[in-house]
């Protein structure tokens, strides 16, 4: 872990343990630009943090960006600064940069100052605003040159947001469980409820290393040479949201059910960024029929060979 | 995430190497073995691999060469597990004594019974199997009642162990007995010790138990009137329960649970061309072994750096052990016609000997429990 990482990372959490929350996350459903948010992370230099120094950034690296979008993740990412992140390191620019899909849709399209299409460049586009489902994050849509460019960046942005999101939803399950009392004790205590969370934390803990090491292994063999990992890490978040999301809710029980609890805002973020730039079946099938090509004798050769020097 | 941490590893700079060296010997002493072998792997027995193995250096990697060992890192040593268990090699005769028995040896023994011990197990002359179930006491181990009486110049044991993987064939069992009863019901982990069994010595009975795939895997022990001189004491009398625990971050975070069914995934790709679920299926697979397999060296990098990250393996034991006892049934899944015959013994024998995956070193519903506590539940 380096330096940098730890650094930014300290801030990003102080910013979002500051100045984000449900409301925040109300407002972002609502289409309401977080400006004030956007304000602070601009003035950390975080949107260019990936770009050189001579192009105004830190020339920080993707393992070190995966940290900070999981913690973005934590907190519902509030703030589209992942993908602005992931699209200054192909083409740095001033603003916030959007990060289009192959379809032409990208979060938050219509606050870009630019957005970076599936050709690998920005365009100024005039997006239609449209809502993410089922987390009614906007989501909107402009007609862009098409192209997989910005496909495995945005799978890892993804798969990382992904990877917060499910440690918070596990923590507020773990914290609920330990307070709410039935039968005399939390219910936490019961072996049918702490063996589902056990579960959970395993999955849990799954996803943040597949994410993890999607990251190092982008670090080292830039995003074409990871893309099995950034695969992987887009398969397992998304089957451990599956798992973690189900056994949230039902510790949670009727309380998770309501939008007055915030669980909620979490598992349907979760909901939609499985879906976003490739689900898991996708991913499966293009690890998979890449595998299959290789043959049976080459499976764990392969495999094995992905982190020896 | 909650107090448990996985930090990526690299496998060490030997691995090209020592991997081309393991996978030439693999493919010439693999040729004969059948599917149903390869489905069995860390529980087959083959004495004669073993010396084979042994001979190459590749037990006891990381032990001094003053006793015989190979003074490498735990990282080599866990390159040569991961290749030996992606091709199935049955590995039993000395999975044990190289995993657990060697270790706990160099750590507790006394310097006599490291010369007398660690060398034979280095060589793979020496097969050692782990006494801990016993008829009524399972996941409860603490219970056991299996005792070893103090006489002079040892302890004569009498009881029963069961469940115990390869005993027959086997020369010494680690065995966890009960030397004085416990103070209280609560206190039921005193007053146990580890003893090093003779399995060949006078008064033990061992019955194999035929497991459901066919196959005499495990055994009943019967101690009459057994002596174990002093000189096989472990550690210390009355801390067996610390020592036997204290190794379950070795037993637990292994490369063998999450790949004891990998080499049925890699002998069916080969035949999965026409099967349109079959891409989507092993691509996932894929995915989730290579998670695992970081989780895996995670844990193995910080046993090298003498941490004990016991908390962490349990984890990584529970969501390996899922993955790998849900592979067979995935398998079969992805053919609507017969399978070849050779994936077909394969998938059958390891479909049956998956049952033993979230049972064997720690059930499925323990595991979960271990976490729970670390969560903060309970």
């Amino acid at each position: 872990m380096s330096e940098m990482r730890d650094i930014l990372l300290e801030q990003v959490e102080r910013l979002l343990a500051d100045q984000s929350g449900p409301e925040t996350l109300r407002q972002v459903e609502a289409g309401v630009w977080p400006a004030a948010l956007w304000a602070e992370v601009e003035a950390l230099g975080l949107p260019l943090a990936m770009a050189s120094e001579e192009a105004g950034g830190v020339a920080l690296g993707w393992d070190d960006a995966v940290a900070v979008w999981v913690a973005l993740g934590r907190a519902g990412a509030p703030v589209p600064l992942a993908e602005s992140m992931a699209a200054a390191a192909f083409a740095p620019a001033a603003g916030f940069l959007a990060l289009a899909q192959p379809d032409g849709t990208a979060m938050w399209g219509r606050a870009a100052a630019q957005v970076l299409a599936g050709d690998g460049a920005l365009h100024a586009a005039g997006f239609t605003p449209g809502k993410a489902q089922p987390s009614n994050e906007p989501w909107d849509r402009a007609t862009l040159p098409g192209g997989e460019a910005t496909l495995l960046a945005g799978a890892l942005v993804n798969s990382a947001k992904m990877a917060g999101g499910l440690e918070a939803v596990l923590t507020l399950s773990v914290d609920y469980a330990n307070v709410r009392k039935q039968f005399g004790k939390p219910i936490g205590q019961f072996q049918a409820v702490s063996q589902q969370l056990s579960q959970a934390a395993g999955e849990v803990a799954a996803a943040g290393v597949a994410v993890a090491n999607a990251g190092r292994a982008v670090a080292r063999r830039g995003l074409g040479g990871a893309e099995f990992e950034i695969g992987a890490a887009k398969v397992i978040t998304g089957e451990a949201t599956a798992l973690v999301a189900a056994v949230a809710h039902q510790v949670h029980a009727a309380i998770g059910f309501t939008q007055d609890y915030h669980l909620h805002f979490t598992t349907r973020r979760l909901w939609a960024w499985r879906d976003a730039f490739g689900n898991e079946r996708f991913w499966a099938q293009r690890i998979g029929r890449a595998a299959l090509a290789r043959g049976g004798a080459n499976a764990w050769p392969d495999l094995a060979a992905r982190e020896d020097g | 995430m909650v107090g448990l941490r996985f930090d990526l590893r690299d496998t060490p700079p030997e691995a090209p190497a020592l991997r081309a060296e393991l996978r030439a010997f693999l493919a010439e002493a693999g040729r004969h073995w059948s599917p149903r072998v390869r489905a069995y792997s860390w529980m087959a027995f083959d004495r004669d691999f073993s010396r084979e193995v042994g001979k190459r250096g590749w037990i006891g990697m990381t032990w001094p060469a003053a006793y015989g060992g190979g003074e490498r890192s735990f990282l080599e040593r866990y390159v040569t597990l991961e290749e030996m268990l992606a091709v199935g090699a049955p590995v039993g005769a000395h999975w044990i004594g190289d995993r657990q028995s060697g270790p706990l040896i160099l750590r507790l023994g006394t310097e006599e019974q490291r010369r007398e011990f660690i060398p034979r197990i280095v060589s793979g002359e020496l097969a050692f199997a782990i006494g801990l179930s016993e008829p009524d006491s399972g996941s409860d181990l603490a219970s056991l009642r299996t005792r070893a009486e103090k006489v002079p110049g040892g302890y004569r044991l009498n009881g029963r162990k069961v469940w115990t993987t390869n005993a027959h064939r086997c020369d010494f069992a680690i065995t966890l007995l009960r030397t004085s009863p416990a103070p209280d019901p609560k206190l039921k982990h005193q007053g146990l010790t580890q003893l090093l069994v003779d399995l060949r010595a006078s008064g033990i009975e061992i019955r194999p138990i035929l497991d459901l795939a066919g196959e005499e895997g495990f055994n009943e022990i019967t101690f009459d009137n057994v002596f174990v001189p002093d000189s096989l004491l472990i550690g210390v009398e009355g801390k067996g329960w610390e020592q036997a625990t204290s190794e379950l971050a070795f037993e637990r975070s292994g490369p063998e649970r999450y790949l004891s069914s990998l080499p049925l995934l890699t002998a069916a790709m080969d035949s999965l061309h026409d099967e349109p679920a079959a891409p989507e299926a092993v691509g996932r697979m894929l995915a989730r072994a290579n998670t695992l397999r970081q989780m895996s060296l995670s844990v193995a990098g910080m046993l090298q750096d003498g941490e004990a990250p016991a908390r962490e393996a349990a984890l990584i034991k529970d969501v390996g052990n899922d993955f790998e006892q849900a592979l067979p049934d995935r398998i079969r899944a992805l053919y609507a016609g017969p399978m070849p015959d050779d994936v077909a013994e394969m998938q059958t024998t390891m479909n049956m000997v998956a049952r033993s995956y979230s049972l064997r070193g720690g059930t499925r519903e323990i595991l979960r429990g271990i976490i729970a506590r670390q969560l903060g539940l309970r």
